[in-house]
């Protein structure tokens, strides 16, 4: 499989310079790739979109999908995943979806390491709704609801990921395909709730280029099995001052899956009548 | 004596629920079909819980508001229930705690009597019960069966409560002579709707605890590994309905529960399902509301916002089962029809059905129906909303080699992928209506309405949900007509028009302060002559129905 064909006839409605195309533009041969080599045959894989400007990746891709709505990626993934665990499902959501919207997913999420992959298209401003904050804004930022500038700071949601126990946790740059391809086969690849931070730029909303290409760089010698490295390295940004921005894998660990539990389906289990009567029968 | 109701109160945590439970047992070996009614607050220690345990030789599902039995653990419950008491009632009490019994009784010292058997001071109940089967002449055997069977722990030095109990009664009572109907089953609502979503091939079930709706929850949990189910609590109600999507993708029949103020939060998710078709059932236990209103109480105010939820217009089923054999066969038949035609199955109970218990008789339910889903064959390019003559598409599920499911909550053209061309949203909505004409269709060949009482009676009393007994059992003594529509979206119109034929008046009975049955059938063209409404929260009783409706036929 080459990544063309997982093409779709879909017409791409992105703005020219949009930060999602690199995301697709990764996603894509890594799926290719996984696919050729045997890991994940491609009907396997599940993506799952939320709503907005990012979303529509789902309609670009020639994989299985579903297209849920604002902030509900993850349940709807979970939901996939507990259903049948053989599948490799994705999530591609939004900052609003995923940090406002559908926070306590997320957390709920890391909480319980289920196995899914998460990427978040982050581009710090409601795209779609045309231009306004959302909670990785920088304070101070002037969006059509706050004219007079945004009164609070950001949240880091690698922090918050990482204390609600995500066992992989990173950075990626819509500047860098290459990175992005790296980090989104490792987090595919790892088992347990894996997450990529992508700072994806909005052209049109808050074009961030220059601002990034002057202070991201690489992680090197960082050993992410290190909690306590990998801690100071979320902390190094905190996606409201100018301090250099790290990016690649933050943090990983190998822990129990949610969901590992649960009894396979047996077919075995065929008759239902008999077992109800055998349960009603107690109640006498 | 055809019938006997008894009843057993004291605090929250001294196990009245089990007593009354017991109790119902007793009565179901000896040929009574029962029907036990819980009333409680909403706390975990003290307060006042009671149980209305009604016994009668014939079908009932209601119960009466006198008591031929009253059974007080505390001062409280002969305070509050004396004036249920008739002339022969038999009062017992625990005399440890009752200093003013206000009517001649057997007092017992059973927090003596458990304290001297060296049983755990709930066991009080066990010392209620024996002394109970005396009053009532029960054979010791059958007391000792059923104990035996009902008692988790200390069961030796309970059995020792009960006989101390049993020995202090002097013989006199009202003596129970066995009956011929059949032994049965004794559960809750609760616990039928979940056998009746396994029966439908139930594969998960996901709920956040709501009362009264948890008991399904529960239930399923318990026998989760018996029946190879999964069953997940999730953050809250968004995500479960959310999640439910989720197994309804990967090919899992799967359903959902709660209460109204949790069903506030799934409208988003019930909106997706309609415009994704994603097959679910969403189980509503309606209690009283706005808001938090009264959670452990009764209420059947909720009809029309579950038939209205979420935005937009989709096709939905909203079913109303009445008593236990209506719910078991539409649990089961809910799903089936859920996943032939894609679309989200609202099953609408209350506190009243979720959580009373009844005598159910699998030999009066219905032959579930086989209904079964359209699946893809696998040849030719695959398209998740395939426009076809019914409305309805193949469904296939990853992972199958060469076929791409794209499932889609935005306006989807026929392979799933998104748009916003005008003729292809008007096919999008078309296929959602030729859905609900095949839908209808189809319910013509199921027990849609119901009828009971007189089938000739030119006076119909209409009823819907758990109202159905009382108004059968009611109906019947007065020579009325009772029809119920079990199924109210789609509306069955035909089979409704049909069931009232011949009726001059009709009277809507709802435990509601606006009528919800009523305003949906003049939207249909059907007109309630006068409303019987109840809103404080109980159930109608037996008696509660008779003097209401001699108000309104006076």
């Amino acid at each position: 499989m080459k990544p063309k064909d997982l093409a779709t006839t879909a017409q791409n409605t992105w703005c020219p310079g949009c930060g999602n195309f690199a995301i697709l533009n990764a996603i894509r041969p890594v799926l290719a790739d996984l696919d050729e080599e045997g890991h994940i045959p491609i009907e396997n894989v599940v993506l799952v979109g939320g709503i907005g400007c990012h979303a529509k990746i789902v309609d670009y891709v020639n994989a299985n999908s579903f297209y849920a709505i604002h902030g509900r990626t993850i349940p709807v993934a979970t939901g996939i995943k507990l259903a049948n665990p053989d599948l490799t499902v994705i999530c591609f959501a939004g900052d609003g979806d995923a940090y406002a919207e559908g926070l306590d997913h997320l957390i709920f999420a890391a909480k319980r390491n289920v196995d899914i992959t998460t990427i978040i298209h982050d581009n710090r401003v409601y795209g779609l709704t045309t231009g306004q904050y959302t909670p990785t804004s920088p304070s101070g930022f002037l969006g059509r609801s706050t004219p007079k500038g945004l009164e609070v700071p950001p949240i880091n949601p690698l922090e918050i990921v990482f204390a609600s126990g995500g066992s992989f946790i990173a950075r990626g740059y819509s500047h860098g395909i290459e990175l992005l391809k790296e980090v989104f086969r490792e987090a595919i690849l790892h088992r347990g709730f894996s997450f990529v931070d992508v700072l994806q730029v909005c052209a049109t909303f808050f074009n961030l280029y220059d601002y990034y290409n002057e202070r991201v760089y690489t992680l090197a010698e960082h050993d992410p099995r290190d909690r306590a490295r990998a801690e100071e390295k979320m902390r190094e940004w905190d996606y409201n001052s100018d301090g250099p921005i790290p990016l690649g894998i933050f943090y990983r660990e190998e822990a129990p899956t949610f969901g590992e539990n649960f009894a396979k389906y047996n077919s075995k289990v065929a008759d239902r009548s008999g077992a109800i009567k055998k349960t009603l029968e107690g109640f006498i | 004596m055809d019938e006997f109701s008894v009843l057993v109160g004291g605090r929250a945590g001294d196990g009245i629920n089990e007593a009354g439970m017991i109790i119902a047992r007793l009565y179901n070996q000896l040929g009574y079909c029962l029907y036990m009614y819980l009333d409680y607050p909403s706390l975990i220690r003290g307060g006042h819980n009671f149980a209305i345990v009604r016994a009668a030789g014939k079908k009932i599902g209601a119960h009466r508001d006198k008591v031929d039995f009253l059974l007080a653990l505390n001062q409280d419950t002969i305070d509050r229930h004396k004036g249920r008491l008739k002339k022969n009632s038999v009062v017992i009490y625990d005399s440890d705690e009752v200093k003013s019994p206000d009517a001649v009784g057997f007092g017992l010292p059973l927090k003596t009597m458990a304290k001297e058997a060296g049983a755990p001071s709930i066991a009080r109940n066990s010392g209620l019960i024996g002394a109970f089967s005396g009053a009532a002449g029960i054979e010791w055997r059958i007391v000792e069966d059923v104990m035996r069977k009902e008692i988790p722990q200390s069961i030796d030095e309970n059995m020792e409560v009960a006989r101390r109990g049993r020995d202090g009664i002097d013989g006199n009572g009202l003596k129970v002579e066995r009956r011929s109907y059949p032994c049965c089953p004794v559960i809750t609502g609760n616990e039928m709707i979940g056998l009746g979503l396994l029966r439908g091939g139930l594969d998960a079930y996901v709920a956040y605890p709501m009362t009264p709706s948890s008991g399904i929850l529960h239930f399923l949990a318990k026998v989760a590994g018996e029946f190879s189910i999964k069953v997940v609590h999730p953050e809250n109600e968004i995500a479960v309905i959310l999640m439910a999507q989720g197994f309804a993708y990967a090919g899992k029949k799967v359903a959902i529960g709660t209460s109204g103020g949790g069903f506030c939060l799934m409208t988003e998710g019930m909106s997706l399902a309609g415009m994704a078709e994603m097959p679910l059932v969403v189980v509503v236990s309606m209690r009283a509301g706005p808001s938090t209103g009264v959670p452990t109480y009764t209420a059947q105010s909720d009809l029309h916002f579950v038939m209205n939820a979420g935005q937009g217009e989709f096709t939905r089923l909203v079913i109303a089962p009445g008593d236990l054999e209506q719910a078991y066969f539409w649990s089961a038949t809910s799903m089936s029809l859920a996943w032939k035609y894609q679309i989200p199955a609202v099953l609408l109970s209350d506190k009243t059905l979720s959580e009373s218990a009844y005598s159910f008789n699998l030999e009066e339910a219905r032959e579930i129906p086989d209904i079964r889903p359209l699946l893809a064959d696998g040849e030719g390019g695959y398209r998740r909303y395939a426009r076809t003559e019914d409305g309805i598409s193949p469904l296939a599920f990853p992972s199958m080699k060469g076929t791409v499911v794209k499932a889609n909550g935005y306006a989807h053209l026929e392979s799933g992928i998104t748009t916003e061309n005008g003729e292809e949203i008007a096919a999008v909505q078309e296929k959602s209506l030729l859905k609900e004409k095949s839908l209808i269709e189809e319910l013509k060949g199921l027990p849609a309405v119901r009828t009971y009482g007189s089938e000739e009676g030119s006076t119909a009393l209409l009823c819907w949900g758990s109202n159905k007994p009382v108004c059968a059992e009611v109906g019947e003594k007065l020579g009325l007509r009772v029809v119920q529509p079990v199924v109210l979206s789609p509306f069955p119109t035909p089979q409704f028009e049909e069931a009232l034929r011949g009726v001059e008046r009709t009277i809507s009975v709802e435990t509601n302060s606006t009528g919800q049955l009523a305003r949906l059938i003049r939207s249909r063209g059907f007109e309630a002559d006068d409303l019987i409404l109840k809103y404080d929260a109980r159930p109608f009783s037996v008696e509660d129905l008779e003097e209401r409706l001699l108000e309104v036929t006076r």
